[in-house]
């Protein structure tokens, strides 16, 4: 295999980052020397996920598009408003312009570089907009899987360090909440306590859908934590006196990372998928602010003119989509020991 | 076995109240109510109305009186449509919407399970790659994208079908809307097959299927398939929850008249009775319908047992 110093260099600041346990690394070289009898080069459990997950043609197809979507999203509306002056909320102040010119025509009708996606009923332009609405979407799912991030390490890894009767509970608790309904009740809480202001609304939506996806997470971390639990190096840290609370946010749950990091690449697309949803039916994001799924309710209504004010955002938002699972599944192929063997 | 059922079902009672406590909490905590809408009504008017669906008493006697209600499974008037009860509504949209979820689910299972499984037996074929990537865009084109571009296609510029209507089961007016409801489905019972297969494939008791000389036919369709697609059944219990929420989108763009519009409708006009009534319904039907999903394990496992 070509190796590459930059790859290294990032192998190691993430090893770095993720407070890795030097127990785990040290466990995992010991028994690689004593099964292949000779002294195996530091090659950390991150480096090897990073090095199979470059491998992983479509992990990477999605990684690009992944990256150039947030870019734009970042830069785009500024460069776009920069260079031509159109911002995602500007209506033209000229009359003959309010209305939805298609892609790449001007206002006479002839080709244009000026909207490449065309402008949308009030003449706003639509790439800017798609642009906006994508800095909202990934915001919404970032914070949101952050909170259920939170939520869902924290409350796993009580009840499996805990075990017993209050493992037991907790549990039960989840497994009710699984079988609720629960976006009934987000929609009865957004359509019924509309926020004041737009970014309360925003907020709002980061807790809505953060308090309901993380149940899966709760589920996973507690299964790491049971089966890490037991091991010598918990032992030797309650030994030497380290509080519980330390012992499992700082020895146990990093090393519960691989799976947390899976499963909360996976959260992102469902969580952008369910902020849409929420704004489609007119409960997420609301004017003057955009994002994918309200821009794409807008269009859907004028849709037998105006085709373009749908297929823009909507294939933007699947086409992120499905760059975000595909990093998902790679990062899961990448990260699970069963697949490690091959 | 018995057992297990009894105690399921008792702990039905009291979810079903911890869910409908919490939509009524919801509904009483929100500023405002039915009638602060736009249209103001004369206040001795309001004051009747309000006599007459029981909104003066004080808030435990209303409480009460709809925790009864749906323990007799009537959950009273509708204050949007007068002179409807809930459960004319319920029974109204009901069907549309059980039809279009059934439609669609069966389609899913039918399509996915076949994709799933030929992608299985020629795994890192074209075959199987083809498929798994059709999955993926199933799973990632939302459902509110997918409608109105099927539409565009097949009702705006080929005039196959009709873009929003309802003639019920079987009529043109379903295949869109079970399409669209359905995509995401095959989608997940494609790749959950798929890797249920996969397992299954490789284990020891097909090796002896295939040692006793049966045909690879079935091997595939009398053994693996019983095995493989235990995580598909497991998967129809949250596939409930998920096609509620899906008929709710797919309603909404096909303007069908299903539970999922009518609710929508509810919330906006603040129709207390009716959004209580449907919560209430869809909780006891996915509280139930997971029962009988974990009842089912144990036929198709003969290795479960509870």
């Amino acid at each position: 295999m070509e190796q590459n110093p930059q790859k290294d260099d990032r192998g190691q600041i993430d090893s770095a980052d993720l407070h890795i346990g030097p127990e785990y690394a040290v466990a995992e070289r010991d028994v690689a020397e004593l099964l292949t009898g000779r002294v195996v080069s530091g090659s950390s459990l991150w480096r090897d996920a990073w090095r199979r997950l470059l491998k992983n043609k479509l992990a990477v197809f999605g990684m690009v598009v992944v990256i150039l979507v947030v870019l734009g999203s970042l830069i785009g509306p500024t460069v776009i408003q920069r260079t031509t002056g159109y911002a995602y909320d500007a209506i033209p102040k000229d009359a003959s312009l309010l209305k939805s010119f298609p892609p790449f025509r001007g206002p006479d009708g002839r080709f244009s570089f000026a909207h490449p996606m065309g402008t949308d009923s009030a003449g706003r332009d639509i790439l800017a907009r798609v642009l906006s609405g994508g800095q909202i979407s990934l915001m919404v799912a970032l914070i949101a899987t952050l909170v259920s991030l939170i939520i869902g390490v924290s409350y796993g890894a009580i009840a499996g360090y805990a075990g017993g009767r209050l493992d037991e509970l907790m549990m039960r608790i989840v497994d009710v909440l699984y079988s609720l309904p629960y976006v009934i009740i987000v929609i009865v809480l957004l359509a019924l306590l509309p926020a004041k202001t737009p970014t309360a609304q925003l907020a709002q939506l980061f807790f809505a859908l953060g308090a309901v996806s993380w149940l899966t997470m709760a589920r996973i971390v507690r299964g790491q934590i049971m089966s890490l639990k037991n091991q010598e190096f918990v032992l030797a840290a309650r030994a030497t006196g380290v509080s519980t609370p330390k012992i499992i946010f700082r020895h146990l749950v990093p090393n519960a990372l691989g799976p947390v990091i899976v499963y909360a690449t996976l959260t992102i697309p469902t969580v952008m998928l369910s902020e849409a949803f929420l704004s489609f039916l007119g409960l997420g994001v609301r004017s003057p602010r955009v994002s994918w799924g309200s821009l794409a309710a807008e269009g859907a209504q004028n849709l037998a003119v105006y085709p373009w004010q749908l297929i823009f955002p909507g294939l933007t938002m699947a086409l992120m989509l499905f760059s975000l699972n595909f990093v998902g599944d790679g990062l899961r192929d990448a990260l699970d020991p069963q697949a490690r063997r091959d | 076995m018995l057992r297990f059922i009894i105690r399921r079902v008792i702990v039905i009672v009291p979810m079903l109240f911890i869910i409908v406590s919490l939509t009524w909490v919801l509904v009483r905590l929100a500023p405002g109510n039915f009638y602060s809408g736009e249209k103001k009504l004369a206040p001795a008017v309001e004051k009747n109305l309000r006599e007459k669906y029981g909104l003066d008493k004080p808030w435990y006697v209303q409480y009460g009186k709809v925790l009864k209600n749906i323990g007799r499974f009537d959950f009273g008037n509708s204050l949007k449509y007068e002179g409807q009860s809930v459960n004319q509504i319920l029974l109204r949209g009901l069907p549309v919407s059980a039809t279009l979820g059934i439609t669609a689910y069966l389609i899913a299972l039918l399509v996915g399970i076949i994709m799933g499984t030929l992608a299985a037996l020629k795994p890192n074929s074209w075959l199987d790659y083809a498929s798994m990537t059709l999955a993926m865009l199933g799973i990632s084109i939302p459902n509110f994208v997918l409608g109105p571009l099927l539409v565009l296609l097949f009702s705006l510029t080929l005039f196959w079908f009709p873009p929003a209507l309802w003639n019920g089961f079987p009529s043109k007016s379903l295949v869109l809307p079970a399409l669209t409801l359905s995509a995401i489905y095959i989608a997940y019972i494609a790749r959950l097959t798929r890797s249920g297969m996969l397992e299954v494939m490789g284990s020891d008791y097909i090796r002896t299927a295939r040692a006793k000389g049966l045909s690879e036919r079935q091997v595939v369709t009398r053994h693996a398939l019983r095995g493989g697609l235990l995580p598909v059944v497991s998967f129809s219990g949250p596939a409930l929850a998920f096609l509620i929420t899906g008929t709710v989108v797919v309603e909404r763009v096909f303007a069908l008249p299903g539970l999922g519009n009518y609710f929508i409708n509810a919330c906006f006009n603040r129709d207390e009775p009716l959004i209580i009534g449907i919560v209430a319904f869809i909780a006891i039907s996915v509280l139930v319908f997971n029962l009988l999903v974990d009842i089912s394990y144990a036929f198709i496992d003969p290795r479960i047992r509870y």
